[in-house]
C-alpha cells in the first residue's frame, strides 16, 4: 500500500504539472492590461504559497525538536528532519518567487524591484532561512540541531515584524509602482481554473520534494546513529 | 538582581577597563566606516541630512560585531565557559549581564562618535534632538540583545566570527529600519518618529523576552 502510494503520487504530480502547464500557457487568455507576461502569476503565486507553508513546517519542526529533545529523542529527530526539509525546500521555492517576481515586475511595472512590504518580507525571509541553512552547515556536532531549532524560532518571529515595519515604511513614502492586488485582475473563469490547477500541481510537486528530502535526512540520521554505535562497539 | 548578575557585570567591566580592547577597536572601526561612507557618497547639503541616520546606524552595527564576537570568545580561554555552564545559577543572569555590558560599550562608542559625526556631515537637527537620546539606546539594545544571544549560539561553530554577522543581520533588519527611519524623522523633520520608536520598543520587548527564555537552551546545548 505504502509502496503503491510512493509510485502513484509522483505520477499524479507529473500529470498535474503537465495539465497545469497546458492550462496556463494554452487555455487561459492573455490579461487585458498586462498581456502575455501575466501568465507568470501561475508559477509565481503557487511557489510563494508553497514556500510560506514549508517555512511553517520548518517552524513546527523546530518547536517539536525543542519540545521532545529530552523526553522522546526519536520524535525529536523526526521533528528536526521536518525542520530541515521544510527550510531547504522552502528556500528553493522562495528563490523561484524572487526570480519570477522581478521578471514580471520589469514588464508590468517597468522596474525589476521595489522595496514594498511583500517584496521586502519575502527577501528577508529568504535571507533568514539561508542563514538557518548556513548555521546547520557550520555548527557541526550534536548541538547543531538545538541551535538550528532556536534560530528557526527567532527567524519565524521576525517575519511579522518585518512585514508590519515595511507596511508602515511604505505608507509614509508611497511608491507609484505599488499597484492593486495581484489577484484582482482575474475575471475570466479559465484564468481561475488555470490558477487553481497550477496551485494544486505545485503543491503536489512541493510535497513530493519535501517528502523525498525528509526521507533522505531520516536515512542520514539513521546512518549517523549506526556509525556512532559501531564506533562505540569497536572502542570496547 | 542578585550577586551572580553583578559578578558577571563587574568582571566584564573590569576586564574592559584594564584592556579597553572592545571600545577602542569599535570606536576606530565605526569612525572608519563613517569616513568611508563620506568618501563613497560625498554627502553635502540636504543629502547628508537624509543619509546621516543610516550611516550612523550601519557604522554602529558593523563595529559592534567585533565586540560581540569577543564577548564570548573571551570566556573560552581557560574553560571559563564550561565552568559557567556548571554553576547552579540560571543562564539568564549571565546573559543579561553580558547584554548590559555590551550595551554600555556600544553606547560609549556612540556618544564619542556623535560629535565627530555631526562635524563630518555638517548636520543640523530639524526636529527635537532630545528624542535621539531615546532612539539610539532602543536601537542599540535591539542590536546587542540579539547580538549577544547569537554570539553565544555561534560560538562553538566553524567560522564563528562570520556566522554571527550572517545570522544577526537578517534578524536585525526590522530594527535597523526602525532606527534609521526614526533618526531620519528627527534629523530632517519630515515625518513623525514616534511610530518607529514604538516599533523599536516592541521589537526590544519581544526579542529580549525570547532571548531570556531560550538562552539556557543555547548555552547548555550539547
Amino acid at each position: 500500500m505504502k509502496k503503491a502510494a510512493f509510485t502513484l503520487f509522483p505520477v499524479i504530480t507529473i500529470l498535474l504539472m503537465i495539465w497545469g502547464y497546458y492550462q496556463a500557457i494554452y487555455v487561459a487568455p492573455d490579461d487585458a492590461l498586462q498581456g502575455y507576461v501575466f501568465r507568470i502569476i501561475y508559477y509565481h503565486v503557487p511557489s510563494a504559497s508553497v514556500a510560506f507553508c514549508f517555512f511553517a513546517v520548518s517552524l513546527l519542526g523546530s518547536i517539536g525538536y525543542l519540545a521532545f529533545r529530552r523526553s522522546h529523542p526519536n520524535r525529536a529527530q523526526i521533528a528536526d528532519a521536518w525542520a530541515l526539509a521544510g527550510a531547504e525546500v522552502g528556500v528553493v521555492f522562495n528563490t523561484v518567487v524572487l526570480t519570477t517576481g522581478p521578471l514580471w515586475g520589469r514588464r508590468a511595472w517597468g522596474i525589476w524591484w521595489t522595496w514594498d512590504a511583500r517584496l521586502t518580507t519575502t527577501l528577508v525571509l529568504w535571507l533568514i532561512y539561508v542563514s538557518y541553512l548556513l548555521l546547520r552547515r557550520f555548527a557541526a556536532g550534536p548541538q547543531m540541531q538545538t541551535l538550528a531549532a532556536v534560530l528557526g524560532i527567532f527567524g519565524a518571529l521576525d517575519v511579522p515584524i518585518v512585514y508590519m515595519s515595511n507596511r508602515w515604511w511604505r505608507t509614509q513614502h508611497p511608491a507609484p509602482v505599488f499597484g492593486g492586488d495581484e489577484g484582482s485582475g482575474m475575471k475570466d473563469p479559465t484564468m481561475i481554473h488555470a490558477f487553481l490547477w497550477n496551485m494544486l500541481a505545485w503543491f503536489c510537486w512541493g510535497l513530493l520534494v519535501l517528502f523525498i528530502r525528509y526521507h533522505v535526512e531520516r536515512r542520514h540520521q539513521q546512518y549517523a546513529a549506526l556509525e556512532a554505535e559501531e564506533a562505540l562497539a569497536s572502542a570496547d | 538582581m542578585n550577586s551572580v548578575f553583578w559578578t558577571h557585570l563587574v568582571k566584564d567591566l573590569r576586564i574592559e577597563w584594564r584592556s579597553l580592547d572592545a571600545i577602542v577597536s569599535m570606536l576606530f572601526f565605526s569612525g572608519l566606516v563613517v569616513v568611508l561612507f563620506s568618501i563613497a557618497f560625498d554627502p553635502r547639503g540636504a543629502f547628508s541630512q537624509q543619509i546621516a541616520g543610516g550611516v550612523l546606524c550601519v557604522a554602529t552595527m558593523f563595529a559592534s560585531v567585533s565586540a560581540l564576537n569577543q564577548a564570548w570568545a573571551r570566556e573560552i580561554r581557560h574553560q571559563v565557559m564550561d565552568a559557567q555552564r556548571m554553576t547552579p545559577s540560571s543562564g539568564a543572569q549571565l546573559y543579561f549581564a553580558k547584554v548590559l555590558v555590551n550595551f554600555i560599550f556600544v553606547t560609549v562608542v556612540q556618544v564619542a562618535l556623535a560629535p565627530f559625526f555631526f562635524v563630518m556631515y555638517n548636520l543640523q537637527v530639524a526636529g527635537d534632538a532630545r528624542i535621539l537620546a531615546l532612539i539610539l539606546p532602543l536601537g542599540t539594545w535591539a542590536l546587542v540583545c540579539n547580538g549577544v544571544f547569537f554570539a553565544a549560539l555561534s560560538i562553538r561553530s566553524r567560522n564563528r566570527e562570520l556566522l554571527l554577522s550572517l545570522i544577526l543581520f537578517p534578524i536585525f533588519i526590522p530594527a535597523l529600519l526602525g532606527m534609521v527611519q526614526a533618526m531620519n524623522g528627527v534629523l530632517t523633520g519630515d515625518h513623525d518618529p514616534w511610530l518607529w520608536i514604538k516599533m523599536l520598543t516592541g521589537y526590544d520587548i519581544i526579542f529580549t523576552t525570547v532571548s531570556l527564555l531560550l538562552f539556557d537552551v543555547v548555552f547548555h546545548a550539547e
